[in-house]
């Protein structure tokens, strides 16, 4: 599980990582998470047309496009959420287009929600506690009372303060502040231990002091070469920095794909999505 | 604390309620050897059982069923018609257990994974549908169930008001069958709100809440709900059933009107609101107010009554007449929703704590 693989397109991006040839020796580049042909339609319309895409372990793609373009409708068709009405969806091997979202978040598909969706009655630390629970395969345990598993809290408790959330556990998700609520949104995708993360705007709504610690985060995480980061995000400066590779929906198709300076160059892109919104911060 | 699986009632208050009325129920056939008080508690003691069952799907699990009474019918019925038919016997009260037990299980079974993987409107319509049809069933199959009159039968030598274990010259007091045959009861329905209580504060009841919470976001972090919630389906209906076979015991009869009418439906959504959802020890309180209220509250009132009109005071005797005690009744529940929207438990709860 944490072997770590090498990445298809070694070189450039990762130039300051020197030790990762020595990591693993003689693995061929692998691709990890692949949409074939991935459709949905409701109705008559296309909310993603016939989008195909590879992403391979110890990159981060970000995802961008106008409002509608289709992003979140994506997500929602890998993390399951969604049945495609045509194409597929493999990932580690497998053809997981027919499995329900359960099975593939045990597979390794990590999903923040970009409107926040938690617990909200429960505790800060039991809404972690929780996703650390099914990341042990604890699912059915009816016998033993939960505060037995001290491992379990203790490891929430270690997730919550890698996310600076370790003073608020014990209130109410509800009250927490918008900001908050996304950073307890991201730790239950980390308490998950994925192989894939995707965030779908973390920083949305957030105020300018609380980006960072998210941004710190989702870096923190790309340090780990065996992981797939797939990131919505509007704010162009957020993409610049973070992102080794870009692809852009548009009307629910592909339209570019590569790396960020060529993506950001490109005539298509300008056209579609960066000449008419470099401006805006959020949605 | 084990024994309350890491939660318990966290107020003094409630505490100490409690504590009064489980003492009351050990030392009644001692203290209040009378028919009438031993009923009262009789069925308190079922009835607390019944609604930590029905607790666990509706406080926390968020899912509302309609058919709670046609598992503890389940279950009045296997035993009373085993021991109508075999005769007064262990053997046939095992008989009882061994069909009525599986039977409730695989009903729940079916019932759950057939509704609870779509919205929980469509659970809660297929448990009343059920629940109709063998409602309508019982009383139809007399052949079987006795119909409308359902079946009396004669317990097992042991628990016979006439056998006399220990006379009343040892202790003070008789230890008869039917002492024996109370105990019993009160020492099920204890181990089945212990277990409920710990099934409630597992690792799985966690999940329970948070799927009461948000099933979308419990999906999205593993957890395969249908399973969560038909387990939770079964276990409610085996508790149910086993209560139902107790009260069968305790009444030795078994018919339409006090196992499976929906009257019962109501009184047990009654006790679970009343006691307060989401808390197992709301099903002590609620059954313990909601069944004195029934049994004492006309005679309470026919006193009330008297005195007001021996003091010469107007209107009073007429409004507290015996024969209004339902009007009372009713309007005791609405003031008890009214003041504790979260039942008694969660409003003793929230006093102690301070406002965060």
């Amino acid at each position: 599980m944490d072997a770590r693989i090498k990445s298809a397109h070694d070189g450039g991006a990762y130039g300051d990582v020197g030790d990762r040839n020595d990591r693993l020796s003689g693995d061929t580049p692998m691709t990890l998470l692949e949409t074939r042909d991935l459709t949905i339609r409701f109705g008559g319309h296309v909310a993603v047309n016939s989008v195909s895409c590879t992403f391979r372990p110890g990159e981060l793609t970000a995802i961008v496009g106008p409002n509608g373009a289709g992003k979140t409708t994506y997500f929602n068709l890998i993390s399951g959420q969604l049945r495609p009405s045509d194409g597929s969806i493999l990932f580690d091997g497998a053809d997981i287009t027919q499995l329900s979202a359960p099975l593939r978040t045990r597979a390794g598909l990590g999903r923040a929600f970009q409107l926040t969706n938690l617990f909200p009655n429960l505790s800060v630390e039991e809404n972690v506690r929780l996703a650390v629970q099914s990341q042990s395969g604890v699912h059915y345990d009816m016998l033993r009372p939960w505060m037995t598993r001290r491992d379990l809290i203790a490891r929430a408790d270690a997730i919550l303060d890698k996310v600076a959330l370790g003073g608020r556990r014990n209130v109410a998700a509800t009250q927490l502040s918008h900001g908050d609520q996304r950073k307890l949104e991201v730790a239950l995708m980390m308490a998950l231990e994925p192989k894939v993360f995707m965030f779908d705007e973390p920083t949305a709504g957030m105020s300018i002091d609380e980006v960072p610690v998210v941004l710190n985060l989702i870096a923190q995480l790309k340090q780990d070469l065996s992981k797939i980061i797939l990131l919505v995000e509007h704010k162009m400066d957020v993409v610049r920095s973070l992102a080794d590779r870009i692809i852009v929906l548009h009307n629910g198709q592909l339209v570019a794909d590569g790396k960020p300076a060529e993506v950001i160059a490109s005539p298509i892109v300008q056209e579609a999505y960066l000449g008419i919104a470099p401006g805006r911060s959020a949605a | 604390m084990m024994v309350l699986s890491g939660d318990p009632p966290r107020s003094r208050v409630l505490s100490i309620v409690l504590i009064v009325i489980i003492a009351a129920l050990a030392v009644t056939p001692l203290v209040f050897p009378g028919a009438k008080a031993m009923n009262v508690a009789t069925k308190i003691c079922i009835f607390a059982a019944l609604v930590a069952s029905y607790d666990l799907l509706l406080g926390y699990t968020g899912s509302v069923s309609f058919a709670h009474t046609m598992f503890y019918g389940i279950g009045s019925y296997s035993v009373a018609i085993a021991l109508y038919s075999m005769g007064p016997g262990w053997a046939a009260v095992a008989t009882g257990i061994v069909i009525g037990l599986p039977l409730a299980l695989l009903l729940a079974l079916a019932i759950g994974l057939f509704s609870l993987r779509v919205e929980a409107i469509f659970f809660a319509m297929i448990t009343l549908a059920v629940a109709s049809a063998f409602l309508v069933l019982a009383s139809q199959l007399s052949w079987l169930t006795g119909g409308e009159d359902g079946r009396s039968f004669q317990l097992p030598e042991l628990l016979r008001p006439g056998t006399v274990l220990i006379s009343k010259g040892v202790f003070g007091f008789e230890l008869n069958g039917r002492v024996l045959t109370y105990y019993l009861i009160f020492a099920g329905s204890a181990a089945m709100i212990l277990a409920l209580l710990r099934v409630v504060n597992s690792p799985f009841g966690r999940v329970l809440q948070a799927i009461r919470e948000n099933r979308f976001r419990a999906e999205a972090l593993g957890f395969r709900t249908v399973f969560h919630l038909t387990y939770a389906n079964c276990i409610a209906a085996l508790v149910a059933a086993s209560a139902g076979m107790l009260n069968a015991l305790w009444l030795r009869y078994a018919g339409p009107d006090t196992s499976l009418s929906f009257a019962i439906m109501l009184d047990i959504l009654l006790m679970v609101v009343i006691g307060g959802m989401g808390t197992i020890y709301g099903a002590i309180i609620g059954a313990a107010i909601f069944i004195l209220a029934q049994n004492y509250l006309q005679a309470l009132m026919s006193a009330a009554s008297n005195a007001a009109a021996d003091a010469g005071l107007p209107l009073l005797p007429g409004l507290l007449h015996p024969d209004r005690w339902l009007l009372w009744l009713g309007l005791l529940f609405i003031a008890s929703v009214y003041f504790f929207p979260t039942g008694v438990v969660g409003r003793l709860r929230s006093i102690g704590r301070k406002p965060s």
